[in-house]
């Protein structure tokens, strides 16, 4: 499993119940399932991926986490999953306002455009940064609003979010993120993964 | 439409039903077929419902029509809801034609077929009824309780009804309660049949005649909303019948007109007019949350069945914002439900058809739930 998958799955406690928007193919709902008896529903947008996840009997709707999020009531869920995919939507901000309605915490992952190997590329290259975080290039990438985990940072205190806790990947490495640190994790993080609401 | 009794199976309820209009009946007819066998364990059992115009028969060949069972794309040995390994039960919806208790069965006071003096019957009321079959055939808990368009919502109420007697359903292209629109179609199909001047207030049987025009008319409507726009431009266009140019007259000269046109012919063959008239109803006064004070989510109130809602993108009949609306009243009473939308040109046709998409989703889920409902029982 991912390692991003298996730090959420550490935040997460026993026996509670997950929306994970974005859930893929089911992999961190079925981890989720049988090692922490959580209740997980999914919301997915491909077809393909919704399939798979229906074969594996996992409980996933077909959907489009932009405009289909009001279909699950105020504070429904303990927790909401959404995996590296803040950036893609048309408007984040809403949807991350939809995901604290609907979860009584989010968290989040982001992968940080502030890492060390996206500011070189743009800084030495003066190209748009091709990562494995960041595959796509900038004629193809879904990715429409790109952010560091800084911004983020500074999103959740602008908007009054509290920030439970944060946390720095890079490779194997898991860190937390804390006021003091923010700069040098920013700078050296892969992955952001916020726990907040 | 006559068939011999020694094809058809049937049960007696001797036990009383009240039904919605408030008449109670017992000592009735239902008629089923079953596919495959029951294991030891009976955790195999699955109950397909069927729609406004099918039967008992759902796979092989029907022995009345001689054609095939309307569901044989999906249920089969080797398909999507393979007869190896479950136990597939159907049973005719009380109102139909094919066995089970409806307008054309004898009313012991009369000695006449019923006719109109038959009571007018709802979804519930034929649920109530083939939950005693269920009782007859000693299963407890379904594996899975399934069935597209009024099958679909006979598996929704029969979900609110038995919270805990399916593990889980599939409800396919349906609704929680019929909307204008089906109700204006379904009123059009019951008016052609009444216009029909052998129908006679519905006591055409005892002249041993069917109002045949009326009831192909009905059948003619019901096709076209089968089928979508753009399924119906692609496969019939403007083309016309077997023939170079228009014949200035009105015969079948387009393509499209001849389908209709033996559609027709060919369900008069094996539909009583008077059940069309009595299931049609029965789907206009289905609104799931009307027993329910509460509303859906009163309705869906701590189900413990494990949902799959499917819709299908070209069905204007039931849309799929209209299945969507039965995901989202299941989701905010916490409810365990999937939905997947199968992008089709067929309509709402399609749950009938050999659409790839649709019965591996079906196949998928009915496999995984046999896996989960095995483990239930265990512990």
């Amino acid at each position: 499993m991912k390692k991003e998958f298996k730090v959420i799955a550490d935040l997460l406690p026993k026996n509670v119940r997950v929306l994970d928007v974005g859930c893929g193919d089911g992999s961190l709902m079925s981890h989720l399932i049988e090692k922490k008896n959580i209740e997980a529903r999914g919301l997915e947008l491909k077809k393909e991926n919704v399939t798979k996840c229906i074969y594996k009997g996992l409980p996933v709707i077909e959907g489009n986490a932009e405009t289909e999020l009001n279909q699950f009531p105020n504070q429904s869920f303990d927790y909401v999953i959404l995996s590296q995919t803040l950036q893609a939507f048309y408007n984040p901000e809403r949807v991350l306002k939809d995901l604290l309605r609907i979860g009584k915490s989010v968290i989040i992952s982001i992968p940080n455009f502030g890492y060390w190997k996206v500011r070189t590329s743009l800084l030495f290259f003066g190209k748009m940064p091709v990562t494995k975080t960041l595959p796509n290039s900038w004629y193809n990438t879904p990715n429409l609003h790109m952010c560091t985990i800084k911004d983020l940072f500074h999103f959740c205190a602008e908007k009054n979010i509290e920030i439970k806790k944060a946390i720095g990947i890079n490779e194997d490495k898991t860190s937390e993120i804390k006021k003091g640190n923010l700069e040098i994790k920013n700078f050296f993080s892969k992955l952001g993964i916020f726990l907040i609401g | 439409m006559n068939y011999k009794t020694e094809n058809i199976k049937t049960i007696n309820v001797s036990q009383p039903l009240r039904l919605d209009c408030g008449q109670t009946i017992k000592d009735f007819p239902i008629a089923y077929e079953t596919y495959g066998k029951l294991n030891k364990s009976k955790d195999n059992a699955i109950l397909v419902f069927h729609a406004l115009t099918g039967d008992q028969f759902v796979s092989g060949i029907n022995p009345v029509t001689k054609k095939e069972g309307w569901w044989v794309t999906a249920v089969g040995p080797g398909k999507a809801i393979d007869t190896n390994k479950y136990f597939v039960i159907c049973a005719n919806v009380i109102g139909g034609c094919m066995g089970s208790w409806g307008p054309k069965e004898i009313d012991k006071k009369t000695n006449e077929p019923y006719g109109l003096n038959f009571p007018v019957i709802t979804i519930r009321d034929m649920v109530k009824a083939q939950e005693a079959l269920l009782n007859y055939l000693g299963i407890e808990k379904l594996l899975c309780a399934t069935g597209g368009s009024m099958g679909g919502m006979q598996s929704l109420e029969f979900c609110t009804m038995f919270p805990n007697k399916t593990f889980s359903a599939i409800p396919i292209a349906c609704s929680t309660s019929h909307s204008a629109q089906n109700i204006a179609l379904n009123e059009l199909a019951r008016q052609a049949i009444m216009a029909d001047p052998v129908w006679e207030k519905g006591r055409y049987l005892i002249k041993n005649v069917q109002p045949k025009n009326g009831l192909a008319v009905a059948r003619m409507v019901g096709h076209i909303s089968y089928l979508s726009e753009k399924g119906m431009q692609e496969k019939f266009g403007r083309k016309l019948q077997e023939k170079a140019d228009y014949e200035f007259s009105f015969d079948a000269d387009f393509q499209v007109e001849s389908y209709l046109r033996h559609q027709g012919s060919a369900f008069v063959e094996r539909f009583d007019a008077n059940s069309i008239l009595y299931i049609t109803r029965a789907m206009d006064y289905f609104d799931l949350s009307k027993h329910f004070k509460g509303g859906l989510l009163e309705a869906f109130k701590n189900q413990k069945t494990k949902f799959l809602v499917i819709s299908f993108s070209s069905d204007w009949l039931y849309t799929t914002k209209e299945n969507k609306d039965i995901v989202i009243a299941l989701n905010a009473s916490g409810a365990d439900v999937s939905f997947s939308e199968i992008k089709t040109d067929k309509g709402h046709d399609s749950f009938l058809l050999n659409e790839p998409e649709f019965l591996k989703t079906l196949k998928g889920f009915i496999d995984s739930m046999h896996v989960k409902f095995k483990n239930e029982k265990r512990i």
